[in-house]
């Protein structure tokens, strides 16, 4: 499969997405996908969305983005992160 | 796990059993300290309010003690560092996934961040941090700074 570019979001764009991006690149290689991660404001996701495969916040996204979107404190908390990771790798295997 | 967190955390910037109402009294108050120890601007606690008012930075732990990180832009930051609070009793934070969810907060780490590459370590060690029952019932039951340095170390 070829690489997926994952756009994090989160409030400041530095400072939870970064915790996110790391988990999330670091588990989907250990299930054989290769994230180019990108991060940015979730206020300014509209202008990052070229070539990205599917976003992942921690806070509310802008709607109708017209790219996949999961929204979840999973990665911070600990809690539904399994399941976060199966939806996660679900949308960049479609 | 977390084990360096305490070396991110200013022990002038630790303050146990805050008793207050409001979660801006606890914003300023940290906030202040992280001013006086040099780590950020004056600008630095009304940014993080304004923040926190449009994206909030509750997080439900699905326990007894919920926790908010609260922080801001890099551009009101000096150099990296947090601030900790642990509250006498909680007061309310609008939940990071949903502003319009309130989340009872108990434990507040107030983050000074600045540059993406060199925060990565302290983020992950909070995260760890409040994702151990044992390490957050220890930090709320702490009573002196040796107390916390314990539960982080």
């Amino acid at each position: 499969m070829s690489k997926k570019t994952v756009l994090f979001a989160c409030g400041t764009g530095i400072a939870t997405s970064t915790v996110v991006a790391n988990a999330v690149t670091e588990a989907m290689k250990e299930r054989g996908i290769t994230i180019d991660s990108r991060q940015c404001k979730a206020t300014e996701v509209r202008s990052e969305l070229n070539g990205v495969d599917l976003i992942v916040s921690t806070t509310q996204l802008p709607s109708d983005l017209g790219v996949p979107s999961i929204v979840t404190l999973a990665f911070l908390t600990g809690m539904g992160k399994a399941e976060a990771l199966d939806k996660i790798e679900a949308e960049l295997r479609k | 796990m977390a084990e360096a967190l305490m070396n991110h955390i200013d022990p002038e910037a630790i303050v146990l059993g805050v008793d207050t109402d409001s979660r801006e009294a606890v914003i300023r108050l940290l906030a202040g300290k992280l001013k006086d120890a040099g780590y950020v601007k004056d600008s630095f606690a009304d940014a993080v309010l304004a923040r926190e008012a449009t994206m909030p930075t509750g997080l439900p732990l699905g326990h007894a003690v919920n926790v908010a990180v609260p922080h801001t832009d890099p551009e009101h930051v000096l150099k990296p560092g947090i601030a900790l609070a642990t509250l006498k009793k909680p007061v309310t934070f609008a939940n990071m996934e949903d502003p319009d969810e309130a989340v009872e907060v108990g434990l507040v780490f107030l983050m000074a961040l600045n540059d993406k590459d060199r925060q990565i370590e302290m983020l992950q060690e909070i995260m760890a941090t409040i994702q151990s029952k044992e390490a957050i019932s220890g930090l709320m039951q702490a009573s002196s700074l040796d107390d916390v340095a314990a539960v982080l170390k």
